[in-house]
């Protein structure tokens, strides 16, 4: 069983739920940038959670299956189309052997998941099928998809069916101006009060640099430094500190003018100060996000950021149990 | 020496074991390191000492933070008086400085950089008060460095030469980062040393290159099968300058599996080496040669 790639799309490539463990190496846990849809798309078909399946970016691939399959596209609203014919997003359908998977254009979102029942079954490096292009690790070949590949898929578990739907209460949709809660902290006294004030309460706009490393941010007044003489080793700007470890959704702020949250294929240190880290709970919604969009970073405390990681836990709950139940 | 902790969202915790740079920060933070590993604490998922601060990553469904935060700051007064002392490994890294491979691209940079009339090289040896490239290369590779910290791009080392601080080289970054930077590049940036484990991006000033990888995905070449990257934190190591003959050897050498690098058990002492820099770095690189 496989699947034949006609065409890439803009950037597409195998994830699963990532590879912790060896950030302190410097490789990155990878894995989809939204869990949330790369764990519904699996359980629509009948897979475990954490099975390998296609994060495609902007843009659709074009793929033709070998054989028949059960297929779900979660995430964007990135329409799929079998032979031309349109499918429904969030919802399990089958592929027939030879039938051709296309996809409209990009309604919504940033990052679309295509799960084939049995997962994409490329090799397990290091606990994980995901890629990380930037160490040539990983998924297909270390690399995004290119025409010509083939993929192989592992076999199906029993009870793949089709027609499985997400309720339209447990699909996500990604808010015209996107508000990342942050918790203060890190480096954050590097920059004056009334600069980190102006920070949260200012509106950005997501860069065009915006990737599986980071998204880059611009737009708005550029951070004012707490004069200081730098410590021995942390370089001559005032944006410098000495090299250190980047937490995943860190925002560092080099020079004081672009902010760059670090995701999930994140450079995993480097001598740029942060201000604070975006929480977990919102590192699926920045994967969702596309340039040029409006943003807010919001302030929270770590009793708010708890909050919604139990919120976010409770969605993923009903989640399961209206897939076990449907 | 002041600690500091921060939390990094609502699943990481930093702890700064210094502002500056030192081996005593970067030693404290290997032994908190070792004793968060050693202590098993339920959660924790990533384990990471740098230069002159630490971070762990903890899934906060299986630990509290408080709790987290509790947990280290009893392990960082119990490692707080730890003997200096590290078992660890002496590495030898050929290096084929003032190479043509990071000339070209150095060469493809000069807007970005500080001197565009001069080489990465001719620039660091000018500020830091050298007759000639010659002269720095010869101070970059007298004295051991030690390997501070592995990450940015997967299995680059971080380096801190082993000398008094008045006689570490320190050179600011590019002003804009390349866009290009060959793979196996031994750069410099602030008083950090790096061996770019893969091409791409960078801002460290470049002096060399190394025909030995470092870093391999693949887990084919014979010395990376076990595990795809050479370095860990704490190790050593000794630059050996090599020629363009010698280079194209070694490269032929890893091509073929009959590379092996020279790599030796040792003990590091801190009080040692603050005692008699120059005797501790001789016993290093002595191991190194086998004498």
């Amino acid at each position: 069983m496989a699947i034949e790639v006609i065409k890439p799309g803009l950037s597409t490539s195998v994830q699963d739920l990532g590879r912790p463990g060896y950030y302190h190496l410097g490789i990155p846990e990878s894995g989809g940038m939204d869990h949330y849809a790369l764990r519904a798309a699996n359980l629509l078909v009948g897979n475990d959670e954490g099975a390998a399946v296609l994060e495609a970016t902007f843009q659709g691939p074009e793929v033709r299956f070998g054989t028949s399959a059960v297929v779900a596209v979660t995430g964007a609203e990135l329409p799929p189309q079998l032979d031309g014919k349109a499918c429904p997003t969030w919802t399990s359908f089958r592929v027939r052997a030879g039938q051709v998977l296309g996809f409209g254009f990009l309604k919504r979102g940033a990052r679309a998941y295509i799960a084939v029942a049995g997962g994409i079954d490329v090799p397990v490096v290091l606990g994980s099928r995901s890629t990380y292009a930037l160490g040539a690790l990983g998924g297909f070949q270390g690399r995004a998809l290119r025409a010509g590949d083939v993929l192989p898929v592992g076999a199906p578990k029993d009870g793949s069916r089709e027609g499985l739907s997400v309720p339209d209460s447990l699909r996500p949709v990604p808010p015209a101006v996107p508000h990342l809660r942050v918790l203060p902290g890190l480096y954050d006294f590097r920059v004056t009060k009334a600069a980190l004030k102006g920070f949260f309460d200012d509106t950005w706009r997501v860069a065009t640099e915006a990737d599986r490393i980071g998204y880059r941010f611009r737009g708005s007044r550029a951070l004012e430094f707490v004069p200081r003489k730098q410590p021995f080793g942390a370089g001559s700007d005032p944006s410098n500190i000495v090299d250190t470890c980047y937490p995943y959704g860190s925002i560092q702020i080099p020079g004081g003018s672009e902010p760059i949250v670090l995701h999930r294929d994140a450079v995993s240190g480097g001598g740029y100060f942060m201000i604070g880290t975006v929480i977990s709970a919102d590192m699926d919604l920045i994967g969702q996000m596309q340039p040029n969009i409006s943003t807010r970073f919001v302030p929270v405390d770590m009793d708010r950021a708890l909050a919604a990681r139990h919120e976010a836990g409770e969605q993923m709950v009903a989640l399961r149990s209206s897939l076990a139940s449907g | 020496m002041t600690t500091r902790m921060s939390f990094g969202g609502d699943d990481h915790i930093f702890v700064e074991l210094d502002e500056e740079m030192s081996l005593e920060a970067c030693f404290r933070a290997l032994s908190l390191a070792k004793a968060v590993r050693e202590s098993k604490i339920r959660g924790v998922t990533e384990i990471c000492p740098a230069n002159a601060s630490f971070q762990i990553r903890f899934d906060p469904d299986l630990i509290a933070p408080k709790d987290m935060w509790a947990e280290l700051e009893s392990l960082e007064d119990a490692t707080e008086h730890a003997e200096p002392v590290l078992k660890t490994r002496v590495i030898e890294v050929p290096v084929f400085y003032n190479d043509p491979w990071t000339r070209e691209t150095l060469m493809r940079f000069r807007e970005r950089h500080q001197a565009p009339d001069m080489t990465d090289l001719e620039y660091a040896a000018k500020i830091n008060g050298y007759s000639s490239p010659k002269a720095l290369i010869a101070a970059h590779a007298a004295s051991p460095w030690f390997v501070s910290m592995v990450g940015f791009v997967a299995g680059l080392p971080w380096l801190y030469q082993m000398v008094e601080r008045a006689k570490q080289i320190e050179v600011p970054k590019y002003l804009r980062p390349r866009t290009d930077t060959p793979r196996l590049t031994v750069g410099h940036g602030g008083c950090l040393g790096c061996v770019y484990s893969v091409r791409g991006a960078g801002g460290y000033q470049m002096f060399g290159i190394t025909p030995m990888p470092i870093y391999d995905p693949q887990q084919s070449i014979s010395y990376l099968r076990d595990f795809m990257i050479l370095f860990n934190p704490g190790d050593i190591v000794r630059f050996r300058p090599i020629g363009r003959d010698e280079y194209d050897a070694i490269v032929r050498e890893v091509e073929d599996g009959r590379f092996v690098p020279r790599i030796r058990p040792a003990t590091f002492s801190l009080d040692a080496f603050h005692a008699d820099p120059a005797a501790s770095n001789a016993k290093l690189v002595e191991a190194l040669d086998g004498h």
